[in-house]
């Protein structure tokens, strides 16, 4: 893990967190409508793994999908011009925020039926193992999304037929508003993977190191032909499910116990010059992060400048999101069925 | 040159034909593979293609069905056959919120080379959960292509032109079709996937149809020609879209509608053809268009009492007479 990295990191991870704040504002001006399901608090999954992945991969993902987008490349201003439903958007406006797609980023969707993502994804997953492609597919889904019978079906034949896919369950411990113990009779989510064979890990999902290292074995082991791997990243978001959800139903003490193990402080914290291995956290302890941040504040090494100048930086991308969004131009009905009729090539049916 | 096929050889020759011609064309379902297909659709084509091309799915139908989408969405070109239309019901999900919508939602972004193959219809005494078709549930998705092929030619072709069409298409079969023989000329130009046939031209009343009912029709016709009566057979190939040009044109000529569907009467299939004929051929009509249909029943086990739940050729010429007479 070099600097440059590790600023990359940072970088994505306060954007994604900068654009999803500026969302919840859009939408209270009117801006954006519909569901519109925030990803503060998950920041480091989507970095993490993400960062590990090629761009010849392949990213399935939920309709909590915003930050998964822009950390793929999809520029901020497509992503916010689709929330806006802007002919602009990556979706031409006829997806909005739950349906974001860019194929050339081989961003292949956020699906808004909880457990689509799984079909889709051992679907491209065949087709690479079919072609004997070196490529692997990255699964997202929540922890809401493992009691469907599509998580069962699909990791049974992603499984049976060794498909190149990762499974990330982002576990925000939350089916919207029922918490994991009452939604879930094995709440370890990783734990579900044996009842296929399927290597699975847990990692602490608000570590985008630990996130990031997870994957990086995954997908080795992916790419040399062993078949799926699930991820489970425990983390939390900070927000209710969605804007209509102002999330009464967790205790106060549990929101801030979380929002003390903010992945965005913590990653702060850990872009101290002195970057730390995996293994040099997993030998200091639980603590790690806390008394890595001292040492760094001892020996000098947290960049406040440096920080500062990043975010006035990110402040501009989402700055220029938004006048990108407000400036496209609404679709049109012409436009609509241009996209119904996307694949006809021209072709007169009757 | 034409020869004599059944329905199921047909569909088989226009299979082993795509996948020789293109290495994108794959095929998963249940049994398809080992067992060939429990109508023989696909039988010798996994000895010749081989597992990763012929696949034996889990029993698991939203997920295979999903799998196909997610495989159209990288331009391969799947087949997905759902071994009976009724198990359909478990993969609407992915049917209809995701290979239906995906191009659209991804702004045309996206293609979907998918093809879903289904028998399904009223065939012996399967009762109720084993007979039924859907054809009411996935007309009414914008998005999707719908071909009810009744001849091994329409069989032939409307499948190679599904599986080679970047839309979404079911092919909806008739259980009691396959073993149904007819010719099959490879040769002979094939017309669009959706436009509608005239089967046999008259001058009294049109009677439209598709899949089995078609065939019923046909029969019909012949019947009703013997008792002075000459009805118009119109296949429709097709039911999303619905060629209505073709319809319009032969009430134009006989002034007289008669509808023929197996599925359940109300809010059916029958219902949008009526509804829509008296919209484009109002002044033309001379009586109502009617509908003859299945009850709206679920099929009974009993076969005398499964025979009495859709249409025979014998309503279908009483019903024929009622609407001349009616209209004289």
């Amino acid at each position: 893990m070099d600097k440059r990295q590790a600023l990359a990191f940072l970088h994505d991870m306060l954007l994604g967190r900068r654009f999803e704040e500026r969302c919840a504002e859009e939408y209270m001006k009117g801006n954006i409508a519909g569901f519109l399901h925030l990803y503060p608090g998950e920041e480091a999954v989507a970095v993490g793994v993400i960062h590990a992945c090629e761009t010849s991969d392949y990213i399935v993902s939920t309709y909590r999908e915003h930050v998964h987008a822009l950390v793929r490349g999809v520029p901020a201003g497509e992503v916010m011009a689709e929330l806006f439903g802007k002919r602009g958007g990556c979706s031409r406006g006829m997806g909005g925020s739950m349906h974001l797609f860019d194929p050339q980023r081989r961003f292949m969707g956020g699906y808004a039926i909880v457990g689509e993502t799984y079909p889709v994804a051992i679907g491209l997953g065949y087709g690479i193992a079919m072609k004997d492609l070196p490529e692997a597919v990255i699964c997202f889904f929540g922890d809401g999304a493992v009691n469907q019978g599509t998580f069962h079906e699909s990791l049974n034949m992603a499984a049976l037929w060794k498909l190149p896919v990762l499974f990330v369950c982002e576990n925000n411990q939350y089916a919207i508003g029922t918490e994991i113990h009452r939604h879930s009779a094995v709440p370890e989510v990783y734990k579900r993977a044996a009842a296929y064979r399927i290597p699975a890990e847990r990692v602490d999902g608000m570590d985008v190191l630990e996130v990031h290292r997870a994957t990086e074995h995954a997908l080795q082991q992916i790419r040399a032909g062993s078949g799926p791997q699930l991820l489970e990243c425990l983390t939390y978001r900070f927000r209710g499910h969605s804007m209509a959800d102002p999330g009464h139903y967790r205790p106060p003490v549990e929101v801030k116990a979380h929002q003390q193990t903010d992945p965005l402080e913590l990653a702060l914290r850990e872009l101290s010059l002195v970057y730390p291995t995996p293994e040099q956290i997993a030998a200091a302890g639980p603590d790690a992060l806390l008394k890595l941040r001292q040492y760094c504040f001892d020996q000098g090494h947290l960049h406040e400048e440096g920080f500062e100048e990043l975010e006035r930086q990110v402040q501009d991308e989402v700055e220029a999101a938004v006048q990108f969004a407000l400036e496209a131009p609404e679709p049109t009905l012409d436009d609509a069925w241009q996209a119904l009729y996307c694949n006809r090539r021209g072709e007169i049916l009757i | 040159m034409a020869e004599e096929v059944l329905i199921w050889q047909a569909l088989n020759r226009a299979l082993d034909e795509l996948m020789a011609a293109d290495e994108d064309v794959f095929i998963l379902g249940e049994d398809v593979g080992l067992y060939g297909g429990s109508y023989r659709v696909t039988e010798g084509l996994y000895a010749k293609y081989g597992e990763w091309r012929v696949r034996d799915t889990p029993i698991s139908e939203d997920s295979f069905t999903g799998l196909g989408v997610g495989a159209a969405l990288m331009g391969l070109r799947p087949v997905v056959e759902i071994m009976t239309v009724n198990f359909a019901l478990l993969a609407l999900d992915a049917i209809i919120n995701m290979a239906a919508k995906v191009p659209f939602m991804s702004g045309g972004r996206l293609p979907m080379g998918l093809t879903i193959r289904t028998p399904g219809g009223v065939a012996k005494q399967l009762a109720a959960q084993h007979s039924q078709r859907l054809e009411h549930t996935l007309m009414n998705v914008p998005g999707l292509r719908i071909v009810v092929p009744a001849t091994p030619q329409d069989a032939y072709w409307q499948l190679k032109q599904a599986v080679l069409s970047d839309e979404p298409v079911i092919v909806l079969e008739h259980e009691l079709l396959y073993f149904h023989k007819g010719p099959l000329d490879p040769t002979a130009p094939p017309p669009p996937p959706h436009r509608a046939v005239v089967r046999r031209p008259g001058r009294d009343l049109t009677l439209v149809a598709y899949s089995k009912m078609a065939v019923l029709a046909g029969q019909a016709a012949e019947r009703l020609a013997e008792q002075g009566i000459e009805a118009e057979v119109i296949d429709l190939r097709s039911l999303s879209p619905i060629d209505w040009q073709t319809c319009v044109d032969s009430v134009a000529r006989t002034h007289r509608v008669l509808i023929v569907e197996e599925d359940c009467r109300f809010a059916g299939a029958g219902a949008e053809i009526a509804a829509d004929l008296t919209e484009r051929c109002f002044t033309q009509l001379e009586a109502a268009p009617m509908r003859l249909a299945g009850l709206d029943m679920p099929t009974p086990y009993n076969g005398t009492l499964e025979a009495q739940t859709i249409p025979q050729v014998d309503d279908i010429v009483a019903a024929a007479h009622r609407l001349v007479k009616e209209a004289s």
